[in-house]
């Protein structure tokens, strides 16, 4: 059984068994369970250097997101996937750019 | 989450490419972000409470944004324009602060400074604790004081972050993207600007002192993409171009704007001597992390191409809120208004601080009273009628004096307009307009008072129209409407 954390904005989550780090946009309402390459993730440092971008892996500045809770996560620093919570892999957000206003 | 998460995703992204120019200085993300390193170590050796700026636009700039972030203090730019005793009073606010500065110091503070083009011999560092908590203050920006006295808005790292987080791409800017920036550093598109092109990838070019001359002639050279004015510069700029395209700036891609109302013929021109270039008119305040709305380049050239009045109206629409943010237009009581009916403008979202140091104005829902007047129509778009306070009162009824300025700008013969309201014994207030001339054609004023009432109504005309070689603007273009009445007053008086 893995342990589940209660997600918050600015939480910073990194893989343990690769370089992925991610961080909390938006929180689920309750505790999660959250993978990365089927590890949990960790709120401590891990030391692991980070992979070279990788169009199947999971990538700098995008987001992911699950219907189900709400759940959203931007990729601080990329690495292999595929990102999971609840067992259910989270799907990378396609958003309509702004115009660049300022 | 700290605001150098942008920087350090910048570097992971991107690391060098270069991210900011001012004349022949350029720095990439990865200098950006070790000189940031060595200030904000500095800024923990010292004890600094903040880091207070005073300067132009400068390559230094991030560099002090990010330092102060890193360093977990405010980063606290003031308008290097103020009088030595202006200066004073805002410095004294902050006596713990390490002071940047370009050129000399002033003599009122007593704390720690240093010379700007100093910031490069700090001893390089590289392990600095940076706090994760993004309720400390990134930045405290003193807000314009068209209407008050200036007040010290704050801004927390997880509302700059929202703001950036919510609407800008990571890395989407393609390389060969400049954006020029000519907004001051104390200004909140100044700020943010920085902020979302650093996240975006696109390289900022800075122009310190406008003229449309120089503005033009670094488009060419720079081969800028992107660029953001205030409307005053934007009327310089057509100006200068004359009547026809110059094709000599065609690779501008993005023009946008915003700070202040934009007279739509001045719009218009620009639409015509631009035809390739996108623009965006945002809507934002300080309060608000910059910009709530916008009006994407589609929507412009929709009303721009379109003869059914109702559309071309859409012009004048600072356009629809950004996502995260909530919008009510309510009455003087609270309640709150349909579609199409004006009012005040409330706003909500994750990047609305609406926070003067020590106290907070939103209410306990969230909502932030900006003070603005305005309405929406039925697809969501949004109509501003200027500042609260700005509305006259004549004879019980409440007029907007932008409504008037737009009409009185459509006159060939104006070039700049304003509207107060002076104290009056009979109707409370009456109307007067103070108004420039177009080189050469002093307009009768019966005819322009005929020209306003013909298009509004009488009520809304101006009881009197005076003539003046400029209007008094901060250097962002906002009106000094206190200063225009103030003169006024005096005249009545003498």
């Amino acid at each position: 059984m893995q342990a589940s954390v209660q997600t918050k904005p600015g939480l910073k989550l990194r893989g343990t068994t690769c370089s992925t780090e991610v961080v909390v946009v938006r929180p689920a309402a309750d505790p999660v369970a959250l993978t990365c390459c089927g590890a949990p993730l960790t709120t401590e440092e891990t030391g692991i250097a980070p992979a070279g971008p990788s169009p199947d892996g999971i990538l700098l500045g995008k987001r992911y997101a699950d219907e189900q809770t709400g759940l959203e996560l931007l990729c601080t620093k990329p690495g292999p996937g595929e990102l999971a919570v609840d067992g259910r892999p989270l799907s990378l957000k396609g958003a309509k750019p702004l115009p660049a206003s300022d | 989450m700290n605001l150098s998460l942008v920087l350090d995703m910048a570097c992971s992204g991107h690391a060098d490419r270069v991210a900011v120019t001012t004349g022949d200085r350029n720095l990439t993300y990865a200098e950006i972000d070790a000189a940031s390193r060595a200030v904000a170590a500095e800024l923990v050796r010292t004890g600094a409470t903040a880091l207070v700026h005073l300067g132009t636009n400068a390559v230094s700039l991030p560099v002090c944004l990010f330092g102060a972030a890193r360093a977990g203090v405010p980063f606290v730019p003031l308008n290097y324009r103020l009088s030595q005793e202006q200066l004073a009073g805002l410095l004294a606010d902050h006596p713990g602060a390490l002071l940047v500065h370009e050129g000399a110091a002033p003599a009122s503070f007593q704390g720690l400074t240093r010379a700007r083009d100093t910031l490069a011999d700090l001893p390089p560092a590289d392990a600095v604790e940076v706090p994760e908590d993004d309720e400390l203050v990134a930045v405290l920006l003193y807000t314009s004081g068209t209407t008050a006295a200036p007040k010290g808005a704050l801004l927390r790292h997880r509302h700059l972050l929202a703001y950036v987080l919510g609407t800008v791409e990571f890395g989407g800017a393609g390389e060969d993207e400049a954006a020029l920036v000519t907004v001051p550093p104390y200004h909140i598109a100044g700020v943010t600007n920085l902020v979302s092109n650093l996240y975006a990838g696109r390289r900022i070019v800075y122009l310190d002192a406008f003229d449309p001359a120089t503005w033009l002639e670094t488009v060419r050279r720079e081969q800028v993409t992107q660029a953001m004015v205030v409307p005053t510069m934007l009327a310089r700029v057509v100006d200068l171009i004359g009547d026809a395209p110059d094709p000599r700036v065609g690779s501008l891609r993005t023009l946008s704007y915003g700070g202040a109302r934009m007279p739509l013929p001045v719009l218009e021109r620009a639409l015509a001597l631009f035809p390739e270039a996108g623009f965006v008119n945002a809507y934002g305040l300080t309060e608000t992390s910059s910009t709530i709305a916008l009006l994407g380049p589609d929507e412009h050239r929709a009303a721009f191409s379109a003869s059914d009045p109702a559309a071309r109206a859409r012009l004048a629409s600072v356009g629809r809120l950004v996502p995260g943010i909530e919008l009510e237009v309510r009455d003087e009581d609270g309640g709150v208004l349909p579609p199409g009916t004006p009012g005040l403008l409330f706003l909500r979202g994750d990047q609305v601080s609406g926070e003067y140091a020590g106290s907070s104005v939103l209410d306990a829902d969230g909502w932030f009273p900006t003070r603005d007047r305005g309405w929406v129509d039925v697809d969501g778009y949004l109509f501003l009628e200027g500042r609260a306070d700005d509305t006259i009162i004549r004879g019980g009824e409440n007029i907007a004096p932008a409504e008037i300025e737009d009409v009185l700008l459509e006159h060939p013969g104006v070039v700049d307009a304003v509207v107060v309201g002076v104290p009056d014994d009979e109707w409370g207030q009456r109307l007067a307009a103070v108004v420039v001339a177009a080189d050469g054609s002093e307009p009768d004023i019966e005819e322009l008072r005929a020209w306003v009432r013909a298009r509004l109504r009488s009520s809304k005309t101006p009881d009197l129209v005076e003539f003046r070689a400029e209007l008094p603007r901060t250097d962002t273009g906002k009106l000094l409407r206190r200063q225009v009445l103030a003169e006024l007053a005096d005249r009545q008086k003498a």
